[in-house]
């Protein structure tokens, strides 16, 4: 049984609402914290280990610590609700169903990064969840954790929903600033980083909904305590959104030391391919990061076994590696065609590219028509070197990591599945009529032993 | 403020970028920068041309920048070690981004009116391939009147913004932006509302490429035909320099632009002001008697449109053998290579258009007045 700190009572009667919420122990975070100094909040979260839970996995209590502090000058926290990964639906979770939690999150760190304006910036789609956020800060409000001089103590804080308007690249926090400000949304270059120059211009910090979720469960037990759980760098808990050719798709809490072998096929979790069929590759974190053939996914190239969490999903690098990314865990079966996999994929980044430098913009939809005739069975096999040579020259060399998010998946696509490409090309037809099938993808791999 | 771009080492002021740095050398180490423009705030670091590594940070911290870094928004550091033309890594995604600047390029140059003075024309040249490998049909878009004196050819745009800094920066009520996003993206106008600021006609002279034309010269004369004079008269229009060029053949006014410097920016006035100039000066003062002429204009810009322009050039010739281990590639060098440009020859002067049996003879042509390219060492 694993520990629960985010998930504990979501399946709770009326837990959504104030009353439910505080009986189970809701809030008592924000009234331990509000009794710290700010200063000591950082360093818990710190002492906590927690990465940002947006996909970089940036260490949140360093984040924080870089926050400029000119005197006399507003400072923001801002929320990043924009979720629209393919592939990661965990936020979406939280804010329907544990409101409060997510509330309680933002007071504490508004209050530790002395934000008295906060914001959160919530994707389009999730049209009925500002709704519920609104409500649950209505409530908190009625109850004196929000407003003005919060439990005495002089501190202020007014949170905001901002509803986005359906926008991918409004999820990169300086395109959300820009959104935020009601302006087109627009990566900006870097630097300025927001922690100095954010918010109109205000020093800001950007952090996921499930980083501050984690954060009332942390001031609760202790930053230490809260370290005590997962292994090396990865600590705490982290939420994976499984989905794709699974029995159990779903939202699942994990204390990262289980092996990807065990989130995948015990009943707790993904509960095993469905319709009893094989498994053949899998991305672990989300759209952006590489694409792993079923051998890779379930042991490294070391011959080990693999474990959902950041440094050991990251094992063997791009060579053989992946990433935890943002926790979007998609399943592919033996039915499943990787080339059309990747087209779609592909097109998906084509169409959320904020086109403002010529790579991303150009490179996209490029990567996406050559894909488009491989999987028709147009595609030539020059296209594969192409293919390869245009998304190398996309990644590291855009403004804001789209662009790499957009190259990664097509170059893990071909590093490791490159007979799947080649047999589209040299069986147009019968790559119309079927699919490659599981090949050796599956296939235990050779260690080598030095 | 100590830097060193491609081993050679300059002094500058805190704060400069990379780029300023590399222009202050200039020649072959100075990245080429299609979207970053001095004289526009915020512009920059979006068609990543400029890009360049960044072998050494700073004294202090002499770790290497992981990526790339576009040179036009990264200021320098003391003791910063660059690697333009020296790159290899540099100079492959420059060559990318070259490529993928034209793959949905119409490739029109020969009905286009920026040919010859185009910024994406000097770019393919110095640093594109010749070919392409892609087989997709281009995007297109419909032309567009925005106003009575500008034509948006949206299909030949490159998304480096200049026009809307220029449009925000320039005009009063803002009206020109983009829409749409991804390679769908484009220039557009409020509700296509006719541009009729004052000062909108600049947007054609910051466009790098024939996106934004001018209706009143448009398919009038190729550029490298005309005879570039530089002239001035009083405006009574505020913020308008007044200091143009006038692009004649004979006596005929084709068009008129602001002054230009070698890195095709509108140039400050000798006397310190920003050089932009008005649309009544742009388009209604098509007389030579509008103006007081200063003379002829010395063009220091390399391009195919300086043919017959050049006036005491100076072409570096060392500096870079014993550093790249090769000789430097001068845009000057199109001339050469493409055998019906010489430098020699003021086309201007010819009553008629060219033929390639103008060049090719070997005989001068009788019209053509003999100028003198000085090559310099330093
Ligand atoms: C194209 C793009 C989309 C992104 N979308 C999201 C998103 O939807 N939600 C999110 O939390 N972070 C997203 N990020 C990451 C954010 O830029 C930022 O790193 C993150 O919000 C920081 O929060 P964290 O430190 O708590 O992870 C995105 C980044 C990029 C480049
Ligand atoms: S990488 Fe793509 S999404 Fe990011 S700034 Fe460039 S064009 Fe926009
Ligand atoms: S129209 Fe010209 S100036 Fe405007 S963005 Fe396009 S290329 Fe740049
Ligand atoms: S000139 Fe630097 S990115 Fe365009």
């Amino acid at each position: 049984m694993s520990i629960k700190l985010l998930l504990q009572h979501d399946k709770k009667e009326g837990i959504r609402y104030y009353e439910a919420w505080r009986k189970n122990g809701g809030y008592a975070s924000v009234e331990k914290a509000l009794k710290m100094t700010p200063d000591e909040i950082v360093e818990e979260v710190k002492k906590s280990g927690l990465r940002g839970r947006g996909g970089a996995g940036f260490p949140t209590g360093m984040k924080w610590s870089f926050l400029a502090k000119p005197e006399g000058v507003p400072r923001h926290l801002v929320v990043n609700a924009d979720e629209s990964e393919p592939g990661t639906f965990k936020d979406r979770y939280l804010m329907e169903y544990l409101p409060h939690l997510f509330i309680e999150g933002i007071i504490t760190s508004s209050y530790a990064l002395g934000s008295n304006v906060s914001y959160i910036y919530i994707r389009g789609e999730y049209a009925w969840i500002p709704d519920i956020l609104e409500q649950a800060i209505e409530e908190a409000k009625a109850n004196g954790w929000l407003g003005k001089n919060i439990l005495g103590t002089g501190f202020d804080l007014e949170i905001y929903v901002h509803r986005g308007a359906g926008a991918y690249i409004c999820g990169e926090e300086t395109a959300l600033i820009e959104s935020l400000e009601g302006k087109r949304g627009n990566p900006r270059i870097k630097p300025p980083f927001p922690a100095v120059q954010g918010l109109w211009m205000r020093p800001t910090v950007v952090n996921n909904v499930e980083t501050i979720a984690a954060i009332g469960p942390i001031i609760n037990m202790g930053g230490e305590e809260y370290a005590k759980i997962g292994v090396g760098r990865s600590t705490g808990t982290k939420l994976i959104s499984a989905c794709g050719n699974i029995n159990k798709p779903g939202v699942y809490e994990i204390d990262m030391t289980c092996t990807v072998e065990e989130f995948l096929y015990s009943d707790e979790y993904c509960g095993g391919i469905a319709k009893g069929k094989r498994l053949k590759a899998c991305i672990p974190g989300g759209s952006s990061v590489p694409i792993l053939p079923a051998n890779l996914l379930l042991k490294t190239a070391k011959g080990e076994a693999r474990y959902m969490n950041y440094e050991s999903l990251s094992d063997g690098g791009f060579q053989t590696g992946s990433m935890l990314g943002s926790g979007g865990f998609i399943v592919l079966d033996e039915d499943q065609c990787v080339v059309r996999h990747t087209m779609s994929l592909a097109h998906f980044y084509m169409h959320e590219s904020c086109g403002q430098c010529s790579p991303c913009r150009e490179g996209t939809g490029w990567m996406y028509r050559i894909l488009k005739n491989l999987e028709y069975g147009k595609g030539k096999m020059s296209d594969i070197d192409l293919l390869w040579d245009v998304q190398r020259r996309i990644e590291g060399n855009t403004i804001c990591p789209l662009g790499d998010a957009a190259a990664w998946p097509v170059a893990a696509a071909i590093r490791h599945f490159r007979d799947e490409f080649e047999w589209h090309v040299l069986h147009p037809e019968e790559s119309q009529t079927r699919n490659f099938g599981l090949a050796h993808y599956a296939d235990a791999l050779e260690v080598a032993t030095a | 403020m100590k830097v060193t771009i491609d081993n050679i080492t300059i002094d500058v002021e805190p704060g400069t970028t990379i780029l300023q740095a590399a222009r202050q050398i200039g020649g072959d180490v100075t990245p080429p920068a299609m979207c970053y423009y001095s004289k526009l705030e915020g512009s920059g670091g979006k068609c990543r041309t400029c890009l360049v590594e960044v072998s050494k940070g700073s004294e202090k911290d002499p770790r290497p920048m992981p990526k790339l870094v576009a040179s036009c928004r990264t200021t320098v550091m003391e003791g910063m070690e660059v690697k333009s033309v020296t790159s290899e890594k540099a100079l492959d995604a420059r060559d990318g981004v070259t490529e993928f600047l034209l793959i949905n390029h119409p490739l029109d140059c020969p009905v286009c009116d920026q040919a010859g003075e185009c910024d994406l024309q000097d770019l393919d040249y110095a640093h594109g391939n010749s070919g392409t490998r892609t087989e997709f049909v281009r995007r297109t878009f419909e032309k567009e009147d925005i106003g009575p004196y500008i034509q948006l050819h949206m299909t030949r745009c490159i998304m480096c913004y200049r026009c809307v800094f220029t449009a925000q920066q320039l005009c009063e009520v803002r009206e020109h932006g983009i829409l749409d996003r991804g390679e769908r993206s484009q220039i557009s106008t409020y509700l296509n509302k006719a541009l009729t600021n004052e000062f909108i006609g600049n947007v054609i002279d910051v466009c790098p490429v024939g996106a934004l034309t001018d209706k009143t010269f448009r398919f009038k004369n190729r550029v490298w035909f005309t005879k570039p004079l530089d002239a001035h008269r009083d405006c009574e229009v505020k913020g308008c320099s007044g200091h143009v060029r006038l692009w004649m053949r004979g006596d005929e006014v084709f068009r008129v632009t602001a002054r230009r410097d070698e890195w095709n920016e509108v140039r400050d006035t000798p006397d310190g002001r920003k050089g932009w100039i008005c649309n009544t000066c742009r388009f209604h003062k098509k007389k030579a008697s509008d103006w007081i002429i200063d003379g002829p204009t010395k063009i220091k810009r390399i391009s195919v449109i300086s043919q017959g322009h050049y006036l005491n050039l100076k072409k570096p010739t060392d500096t870079f053998v014993p550093i790249m281990g090769r000789d430097p590639k001068h845009l000057l060098d199109i001339h050469t290579v493409s055998e019906v440009n010489k430098t020699d020859i003021d086309l201007s002067l010819l009553p008629r258009p060219a033929h390639s049996t103008d060049f090719t003879t070997g005989n001068v042509l009788p019209e053509a007045k003999q100028i003198n390219i000085q090559e310099s060492n330093s």
